[in-house]
């Protein structure tokens, strides 16, 4: 078997957890949360924002009528609508950064810090708020 | 096309100093930085990931500059200029992409992962037959990514020398290629990142430079600069509206969308920029740098409106294609318009500097490919698949130096012969083959809890052979008169971009190896993998 396990490396910081409480984590009830948090935003927004994408290319190859209507002076709805691609990237970036912060970050610092065996119970040293798991819902 | 002769003599003859001395500061700078980042290279760690140092913002300005390559200054600004508002697709593919990185890519690969792509996808699955692959598409990516920069190079060199024979050519994109390799091997990542910092800082300060002045022209009034670009082309507002090269019938139309769904899901399978991740402590830090990424790629990426409708406005298609026939060199011959036009003093000083800093870009890009690859092949083909482990990270650095030297043997020698294509064009396959090659086994590996080795071999080969073959038999190798051998005629694909069969024909392959695979799943490694991902327990 070559399944040599890229944690068996010499240079970890940190000590590595065991295989058994990666697994024992994995089914705990605060990573089930960690998880779902996680995917019930980048699942549906990625599906979003490739639609939203190739809906734009489509029309720019089906519709092009559509796409040359003037809006103002020589700006037509094809710039609108590429410029439009630009401010939803900006929204969709920003918006996860919002949510990763407030929602998934204190969570996964906790498994983490579990897990390390440094701290036991939730946050350890710096400012953030005090609740964890609860956020999610 | 006098004013053409008139500039190119200007440019040839006058101020070929400045140019070589502006580049010759940039250079002696970033050795200089290379050399003190050398110093502190001490550890693999050091030399693949440059001590996993960098803050967020720093990290994302390097990510800038190593995305922000000849194929997006030089090419897309060429291709705006030549056909209009299809070539701005490139712009809003190349940065709607990064959200795909953002979302489900970047935090668990820094989370997962040590030093190159496939740490993360061989960790759960069988390492050697996974590194081999994933190792071997790294290299095919890197180097069709490297033959885009290397043109943008030749198409500068050029411009800046006359189209006048060879060897001048020659010389220059092998000093460009030894510069590279020195960054790389005396550097490491450390030096490397920093090299892209600087010229991340460069371009963006160039371009809104050209773009400021380009604005104060039309009286900060974009609809008259996109009405002077359409009438200037002759094309009238056709030229900006899609479909110019990709409307004119249904094989074009499909073309297009080939292009658009290789620029998306491109990005987050490009080696080079995934290992920019590992260079930050935390996938937290991975995060913010790829926020700072999104807000300064796409703040470049809008500037590129005003660089190709500006080119197209003030030195127009005939005085471009006169210089390079796929538009590589409008961005710089704009600068001169701007700054007052041929023989004027600030044209060639303004020409001067963004010659410049366009030969940064390829410099910097380049060199992050060639860390990327030589990194791949050190770490996964002979450290974990030759060697299969047995060797000491000193002999691993040792021979990613090596690696290095080897590929950049090969970029110099592909920057003398590749010529005639657009840069932006040419990125965009180097995506189509990372989107068909890397991306599906990057997210099955991550997301998949059923997947299995020979599923992610079956998807890297039969993506990467597949984008790779529908390249060679398409118009862009031969059989039209922009072919790289417009002489001959074997094409038999009608599409200039492979995305559309490849990509999906790469998760299909994943999918269907897996199903088919009788090996049992290591479901302990995957709950580890799991957690890892998304906690951040026991990152490298």
């Amino acid at each position: 078997m070559d399944s040599a396990r890229p944690s068996a490396v010499p240079d970890s910081p940190t000590p590595t957890p065991s295989a058994a409480s990666y697994s024992e984590v994995q089914a705990s009830a605060e990573f089930a949360q960690l998880r779902s948090t996680n995917r019930a935003f980048v699942f549906p927004v990625t599906v979003g924002f490739l639609i939203w994408y190739l809906l734009y290319v489509l029309l720019s190859s089906y519709a092009d009528g559509f796409m040359g209507t003037k809006v103002v002076g020589h700006i037509n709805v094809a710039f609108v609508l590429g410029l439009a691609q630009f401010a939803t990237t900006f929204l969709i970036a920003w918006l996860y950064s919002r949510y990763a912060t407030a929602k998934l970050d204190p969570g996964a610092q906790a498994l983490k810090a579990q897990l390390e065996n440094t701290v036991p119970a939730p946050a350890p040293a710096p400012t953030t708020a005090p609740t964890t798991e609860e956020e999610g819902v | 096309m006098e004013s053409h002769t008139v500039f190119l003599g200007a440019a040839a003859s006058e101020h070929r100093a400045l140019i070589i001395s502006l580049f010759a500061v940039f250079v002696a700078a970033t050795l200089g930085i290379t050399v003190w980042a050398g110093r502190q290279t001490k550890d693999a760690t050091d030399f693949y990931a440059g001590g996993r140092s960098f803050t967020g913002f720093q990290n994302g300005l390097a990510i800038s500059g190593d995305y922000m390559s000849a194929a997006s200054f030089l090419g897309i600004a060429g291709a705006i200029a030549l056909v209009g508002y299809d070539g701005f697709l490139y712009s809003i593919g190349f940065l709607v992409a990064w959200l795909v990185a953002l979302l489900l890519v970047a935090e668990p690969l820094r989370n997962s992962g040590r030093f190159t792509m496939a740490d993360v996808l061989a960790f759960r699955l069988r390492q050697r037959p996974v590194r081999t692959a994933a190792g071997t598409s790294t290299i095919v990516v890197s180097i069709f990514y490297l033959l885009a920069q290397m043109v943008g190079a030749g198409a500068l060199v050029s411009l800046l020398l006359g189209v006048t024979g060879d060897g001048p050519k020659r010389l220059i994109v092998a000093l460009v290629g030894i510069v590279m390799v020195l960054y790389v091997t005396i550097g490491g990542m450390k030096g490397t990142t920093w090299v892209q910092i600087i010229k991340a800082v460069m371009l963006i300060l160039g371009t809104l430079l050209i773009t400021i002045l380009v604005l104060n022209k039309f009286n900060w009034n974009i609809s008259s600069l996109l009405g002077a670009a359409a009438e200037k082309s002759g094309h009238g507002s056709k030229f900006l509206e899609p479909g110019m090269k990709y409307g004119i019938d249904s094989t074009s139309k499909i073309n297009f969308i080939s292009l658009g769904l290789a620029l998306v899901l491109g990005t987050a399978g490009l080696p080079h920029i995934l290992v920019r991740f590992y260079t930050v402590p935390t996938a937290k830090a991975a995060r913010k740098s790829v926020n700072w990424a999104i807000g300064i790629i796409g703040c470049f990426y809008l500037m590129t409106i005003a660089l190709g409708f500006g080119a197209a406005a003030l030195v127009g298609a005939a005085n471009i294609t006169a210089v390079d026939k796929s538009g590589n060199t409008a961005a710089p011959q704009l600068a001169e318009a701007v700054g007052g036009g041929a023989g004027s003093t600030w044209g060639a000083i303004l020409l001067a500097v963004i010659s410049a800093v366009a030969f940064a870009t390829i410099l910097a890009v380049v060199a992050g490919l060639t860390l990327a690859s030589s990194a791949s092949f050190a770490h996964d083909l002979w450290a974990n698949v030759i060697r299969k482990g047995e060797t000491s990270e000193k002999n691993e650095v040792m021979v990613a130096k090596i690696a290095a030297v080897v590929i950049g043997a090969v970029a110099i020698v592909l920057g003398m012969y590749a010529t005639k294509l657009n840069a932006a064009a040419l990125v965009a396959l180097a995506f189509a083959v990372a989107a068909s090659a890397n991306l599906p086994t990057i997210l099955y590996s991550l997301y998949w809890k059923g997947f299995k080795t020979q599923g992610a071999v079956w998807s890297i080969y039969g993506g990467l052979s597949s984008a790779v073959l529908l390249v060679v038999f398409s118009p862009v190798v031969s059989g039209a008169p922009d072919s790289l051998f417009s002489g001959s005629d074997f094409h038999w694909f009608p599409l200039t971009n492979p995305g559309i069969v490849s990509i999906p024909l790469g998760f299909v392959l994943g999918w269907l190896g897996t199903v088919l695979s009788g090996e049992q799943p290591d479901a302990e490694k995957y709950k580890e993998l799991e957690v890892r991902a998304l906690t951040g327990a026991g990152a490298h």
